[in-house]
């Protein structure tokens, strides 16, 4: 097989396709497909389970998504299993790991050769009790961590395989924030849809709220005025913003470094109120909408924008500069946490960590959609693959979302926020139709899938959060690490527990 | 050093005179409190209750709607649809309750019975230094968020003596978050049995009320008040705090009501 030649359906970001123009293998072919296809350098975007009714659930469709960044170009392909089990890639893809956990987990098919299945999201009711991954010797302990954690943060449970300080393992069970949003969306769309996608991830309210609105406008062909699109990316940056300043402050204040910790945690709030500025709500809550926006905005409130965000800009970077001129915090963040590049590519790592081990690995520029197809933002990488380098990169991005909202904020194309015949709220999609819409949020790659029935309803909704892709590479980073050293690896990962759980 | 110093100038004293000077201002199209108009609600459609994604909306009959903010999202949808504009989301971010049926805005009961303060034993222990433990029961993790920002420089609750704790067995209140997955169900009863009495209990956001966008599904409680207990009773609320999720400002003038440090309108 060559880049030219991989004998799935190609097709672009933010497209749909009749369902029937993807070719389907046999599991053991498919298998192998996917095997040849990432040791030519593309990637797993989604790779999932579908059924076509109830009585089917143990025989579903496997789709696989696979992204080659280098040619802007999404491939699909899939395989009907129909024995209860199908052959697991993990051992020679890591990145396919925890995808077939899932498709085992949803559909009770077994990933044959599948080095440690177990569940995903399920078996977690008691605390800490599933099968853990063991090292056994003299001096060696363990150390159970959650799903309670000591801050204000959301609920997973962390197992530590130590010798003194040092961590040879660690081991991530995630789960206890599940809470039926890829099921809930079968049958839609309907009046709470667009609620399921602007709370799959909180805080990436506009990234997921984006991808969704994007797969409903493939779908019924409607796709949203210029205008909507300009001020979405403008939204989308501005939420990259808070999260990204609100980063550099938590890991400033994970090493106890306090001015930035404080300066950072205010400034954060600046941003979260512009995009309230916006649409009345601190997270983008009703800002994109199917077909277009919730809120329009005159050059009153564009002009006010524009001030806040330079006056949010001059505060952040004197608190970043600040923290990027401490050599205590530098040695803090310099050579902990190690992600190399081999390892990065191997688990399939996306966002802001793929781009601080040195991959160039970007929505908005690899398989851009949107406002992005017309202004593109530079990517910003970095190659230490350690908290430095993670906190650096947030550091850049910092300064190219500023500068293009400013040029976005200079050239809003005129005419409405909303597409005249906005697409039905419920149903009406076109029918047997499969489409794709990926997104770059601030943690990485927000893809949502859907498949239609032939009433055109949702007859499976995919939702891959970054997260999904890049918590094993958290539990990679942290081998033969210092057990203390947890919390700002785990920060400088950031990562989202309801977005994987969900 | 010296650039610390520099920086610490140019970043300037930035914590907010709120309770004693102005509460910082809302956004424009921020909402808020629902005010309904029962005269203009000619009582003829039921395009609100149609529209509403949570049932936190119903119309009954030929009278004005009824609304629940426990479910509400405050999206707006219903305010949207309204042929009449019978229905309008104020700035008004004051929205924490005593009690669940005072979240339900009823046909000549449409005002919110703000939060009262706790009673005199409860003030005195509780009143200038309250610890809380936050759990987090499923949800997006956007209230968790806009709580922890009352840590920050801004808002800095600590000025009252509320500080969020790591342990249970330091706390005197638990602040739930999210619709009680029944993955989190355990945890949230144990951390709850772990902390000492007098004990509170504050429900912040539609999940943690009523299960907000998630209401109805399985794999949820459907809000804090309905996690059974090892006495067989369940989590008693003290607290609702409504939104999704709900403005830090909301939260901390749920918190400063329930201590009694704001009685006011």
């Amino acid at each position: 097989m060559t880049r030219d030649g991989i004998p799935f359906v190609s097709l672009v970001n933010d497209d749909a396709i009749p369902l029937e123009s993807i070719p389907s293998y046999s599991p053991d072919e498919l298998a192998l497909l996917i095997k040849e296809a990432l040791g030519l350098g593309l990637r797993i975007s989604a790779y999932f389970g579908a059924a076509a009714s109830e009585a089917s659930l143990g025989s579903p469709d496997l789709y696989v998504i696979l992204a080659d960044d280098e040619r802007n170009r999404l491939y699909a392909g899939r395989a009907r299993v129909d024995k209860g089990g199908f052959p697991s890639v993990a051992r020679d893809c890591p990145q396919a790991q925890l995808f077939e956990r899932e498709i085992a987990e949803q559909f009770g098919l077994v990933p044959e050769g599948h080095p440690w299945l177990k569940s995903v999201r399920q078996g977690c009711t008691e605390p800490g009790i599933r099968d853990f991954y063991r090292v056994e010797g003299e001096s060696v302990h363990e150390v159970a961590v959650g799903p309670v954690h000591a801050g204000v943060i959301e609920p997973g449970h962390f197992r530590f395989q130590c010798h003194g300080e040092r961590v040879f393992h660690l081991e991530i069970a995630l789960g206890y924030q599940h809470r039926g949003v890829e099921e809930a969306l079968v049958g839609g769309p309907d009046k709470r849809s667009i609620h399921y996608a602007e709370t799959a991830s909180g805080d990436a309210t506009i990234a997921h709220a984006t991808s969704h609105c994007q797969l409903i406008e493939a779908l019924s062909g409607r796709r949203p005025p210029a205008r909507a699109q300009a001020l979405a990316a403008i939204a989308l940056e501005l939420e990259r913003l808070a999260s990204h300043v609100g980063d550099i402050g938590a890991l400033a204040g994970d090493v106890g470094f306090l001015p930035t910790a404080s300066y950072c945690g205010r400034i954060r709030g600046d941003f979260l109120n512009m995009t309230a500025l916006l649409c009345g709500n601190r997270f983008g809550r009703g800002f994109v909408v199917p077909g277009g926006l919730g809120y329009d905005v005159d050059a009153e409130r564009v002009a006010e924008l524009a001030r806040r965000l330079a006056a949010a800009w001059r505060d952040a970077s004197v608190a970043l500069n600040l923290l990027f001129d401490t050599q205590s915090v530098l040695a803090r963040f310099e050579d902990t946490g190690r992600l190399d590049r081999a390892a990065a590519v191997e688990l399939g790592v996306v966002g802001p960590a793929a781009r601080a081990s040195g991959l160039s690995r970007d929505v908005r520029f690899d398989q851009s959609s949107g406002m992005y197809r017309l202004a593109q933002i530079p990517v910003s990488t970095y190659d230490s693959g350690d908290v430095l380098g993670r906190a650096f990169v947030r550091k850049l991005e910092i300064g190219q979302s500023i500068a293009f909202i400013r040029e976005q904020l200079d050239c809003i194309p005129s005419g409405p926020v909303a597409a005249e015949d906005k697409p039905a709220s419920s149903g009406s999609l076109s029918p047997n139709s499969f489409a794709v819409a990926l997104n770059e949020g601030w943690r990485g790659e927000v893809c949502h899938v859907a498949l239609t029935d032939e009433k055109g309803a949702f007859s499976r909704y995919k939702i891959v959060d970054p997260s999904f892709h890049n918590w094993p590479a958290l539990a990679y980073a942290l081998r033969d690490q210092e057990i203390s050293d947890f919390p700002i690896c785990n920060k400088s990962f950031n990562l989202s527990y309801c977005g994987h759980d969900l | 050093m010296i650039k610390v110093i520099l920086a610490r100038l140019q970043q300037k004293y930035r914590t907010m005179k709120y309770p004693a000077g102005n509460p910082p201002p809302m956004p424009d199209r921020f909402r808020g409190r629902p005010e309904i108009d029962d005269a203009a609600c000619l009582g003829k459609c039921e395009a609100c209750e149609a529209a509403c994604p949570t049932g936190a909306v119903t119309k009954a009959d030929a009278m004005g709607p009824r609304m629940d903010l426990g479910k509400c999202l405050f999206c707006g949808d219903c305010a949207k649809v309204c042929p009449e504009g019978a229905i309008r989301f104020t700035r008004d971010y004051r929205l924490a309750v005593r009690s669940r049926d005072a979240l339900v805005l009823q046909q000549g009961d449409r005002e919110l019975a703000l939060a009262g303060a706790l009673d005199k034993k409860l003030k005195r222990l509780f009143g200038r230094s309250l610890k809380l433990r936050q759990v987090s029961s499923g949800g997006c993790g956007a209230c968790e968020a806009d709580s922890n920002v009352l840590t920050t420089i801004g808002w800095d609750i600590s000025r009252f003596g509320i500080q969020f704790v790591a342990s249970p067995r330091h706390a005197d209140g638990l602040l739930v978050t999210g619709p009680v997955t029944k993955n989190m169900e355990l945890a949230l009863r144990k951390t709850y049995e772990a902390m000492c009495e007098p004990k509170l209990v504050i429900a912040v956001g539609s999940c943690a009320i009523s299960g907000g966008p998630y209401i109805g599904h399985e794999e949820v409680l459907g809000g804090a008040a309905k996690l059974e207990l090892e006495s067989g009773k369940y989590l008693p609320v003290d607290l609702f705090i409504p939104g999704c999720p709900p403005h830090p400002l909301t939260i901390l003038d749920g918190l400063l009501r329930l201590l009694g440090r704001i009685e006011k309108e």
